[in-house]
């Protein structure tokens, strides 16, 4: 029992020697380089990760941006088509009212043109008939007259129709 | 499988110890007549010893001898194997070319009384002789050098692996090392002292480690002698003594402050807890080298206590059938303890570790107030 409870001379200085030289050995050699070997790892794997991360990032990023421009476009090209579909229209409409118009000033054009014709030839008109009643009356008075009793008739006639009462 | 496995074990197991004894009490017969002395026994495998004793009994014993360093004013420095101790009693002696006699009692080397003649006077040495300094490679301290050059190999190889492959995932023995050393700095020695001075203590804390896990795990090794390194009180008492000197070395002005002079404590108090102070501060070291110590002696003793059971109840060979039986009933036991052992292997170091830590943590601690 005394063995058990009583350090050994022996074993305290051998322990402490053996101990001491082990532990500054395993420090040199073995607790140095593994502390750091594992640090480094960890570094490197947490510095990986973070890059994954900022690239994953930066890759929605990139996509939304992508998406945003698509969506622009898209917009863009809707508003162009749309702004030519109404250039278009307004373009027709006006060639369409335009054109009207030509037209219903052309028809009055003719219209009065016809109508100038027209008094023209009632003018020309007139004027012939009233020559050819002159030489049919010149025809018929040099017929009628050729007689005195048809002349006498003829003043009488006149007489009874004129009324002179 | 495992079923099978441990019914052969049990029963090699019984036969062996059983019949151990059976040959070993003719001799022990021959020599004295006593009875089986489980106390005796046990203290027996315990205790360092000056060889490693593997089996048999006396003549028939089977031991490899450690080299024996002793120093003694009459005779200066002396080195041989222990083999040249003859004999097999209590008493053995080596009579060296020099003409020293030295004698090994109960793991206690001195000068014999034969060569006592020479030292003329001195009469308190009359009884023990002529005080021999015992510097020899004992069981404990060969074991502690076997895990010592052991856990240089293992984690030289280790290191050797991270430059081999840097960056890379770990294979083979640094994959097993690994974890612990991880849990070591992360578990143990960061959250109790801090991220920027653990590194300071990281190398002690480790090397107990792993020194008291590996002595522990030899410990529960048979068939190879029955080490005990870490249920010596001298390799404890050095490890606690390395605690304690790394604390009070290191102690910052606001241990001392809160050990001499505790704050928010009344005035009439002092008296009492400055003193239950300043004890606690030698009774930590001494509890974490008790702790140690005694716990694995404790498991030792236990499973050592079964086989004595066997020894009991068998009567030396002659009341076979109950050793028999109570040797069924108490390898399983045994079985079920080595199993508990072997949790207490690591629990003890990491104990030890931790209070270590804990202790190194508080006497570098800064002022938060």
């Amino acid at each position: 029992m005394e063995a058990l409870l009583t350090p050994a001379f022996g074993t305290v200085v051998w322990s402490t020697i053996a101990f001491l030289v082990v532990m500054f050995l395993l420090r040199k050699m073995a607790w140095g380089p593994i502390l750091a070997a594992l640090k480094e790892r960890e570094e490197s794997i947490s510095t990986a990760l973070n890059e994954a991360d900022k690239a994953r990032s930066e890759m929605t990023a990139l996509q939304e941006d992508n998406n945003r421009l698509l969506q622009e476009a898209r917009a863009e090209r809707d508003s162009m088509l749309r702004e030519a579909r109404d250039l278009a229209d307004q373009v027709v409409a006006e060639a369409k009212s335009k054109a009207k118009e030509e037209a219903n000033r052309e028809a009055e054009n003719a219209r009065q043109a016809i109508a100038t014709e027209r008094k023209a030839a009632v003018a020309e008109l007139k004027a012939e008939v009233a020559k050819l009643s002159v030489a049919i009356a010149e025809q018929l008075v040099r017929t009628e007259l050729s007689s005195n009793d048809k002349q006498e008739a003829l003043v009488q006639k006149l007489i009874e129709e004129s009324p002179l009462n | 499988m495992y079923t099978r496995f441990a019914l052969f074990f049990l029963t090699l197991t019984t036969t062996l110890w059983s019949q151990a004894w059976a040959s070993d009490s003719h001799d022990s017969h021959a020599e004295s007549t006593e009875a089986f002395n489980p106390s005796e026994f046990i203290i027996h495998h315990i205790a360092d010893a000056h060889d490693i004793h593997l089996w048999g009994e006396g003549h028939s014993a089977v031991h490899i001898p450690l080299p024996i360093i002793v120093y003694s004013d009459q005779h200066g420095l002396d080195v041989f194997m222990s083999s040249a101790f003859e004999g097999h009693g209590d008493v053995r002696t080596a009579i060296r070319p020099s003409g020293a006699t030295y004698e090994l009692s109960h793991g206690h080397i001195s000068l014999a009384h034969a060569d006592h003649g020479h030292d003329h006077d001195h009469g308190d040495h009359a009884h023990h002789g002529p005080h021999v300094y015992d510097l020899s490679i004992t069981k404990s301290i060969f074991g502690m050098l076997l895990m010592l050059a052991l856990m240089i190999v293992m984690f030289g190889r280790m290191a050797k692996s991270y430059r081999s492959r840097p960056g890379q995932a770990p294979t083979g023995l640094t994959n097993a090392l690994e974890p612990m050393v991880i849990f070591l700095r992360d578990e143990i020695a960061i959250p109790n002292i801090g991220e920027k001075k653990a590194e300071r203590f990281l190398p002690f804390l480790m090397s107990v480690f792993f020194f008291i896990f590996f002595a522990n795990l030899l410990g529960l090794v048979p068939f190879i002698g029955g080490f005990n390194v870490t249920g010596t009180l001298g390799i404890t008492m050095v490890l606690a003594t390395f605690v304690f000197l790394i604390t009070t070395l290191n102690g910052n002005k606001h241990y001392w402050g809160h050990l001499f002079w505790p704050p928010g404590v009344p005035l009439f108090v002092m008296p009492i807890i400055i003193p239950i102070e300043i004890v606690g501060m030698f009774l930590k070291p001494i509890v974490l080298m008790i702790r140690l110590t005694a716990n694995i002696s404790a498991g030792h003793i236990i499973i050592l206590s079964f086989v004595s059971l066997i020894l009991i109840f068998g009567k030396g060979g002659e009341a076979m059938a109950a050793g028999y039986g109570i040797g069924l009933f108490s390898t399983a036991f045994m079985i079920f303890m080595y199993c508990l052992e072997l949790l207490v292997a690591f629990l003890q170091a990491f104990v030890f570790t931790l209070l270590a830590a804990i202790y190194f943590g508080e006497a570098t601690h800064e002022a938060h107030h």
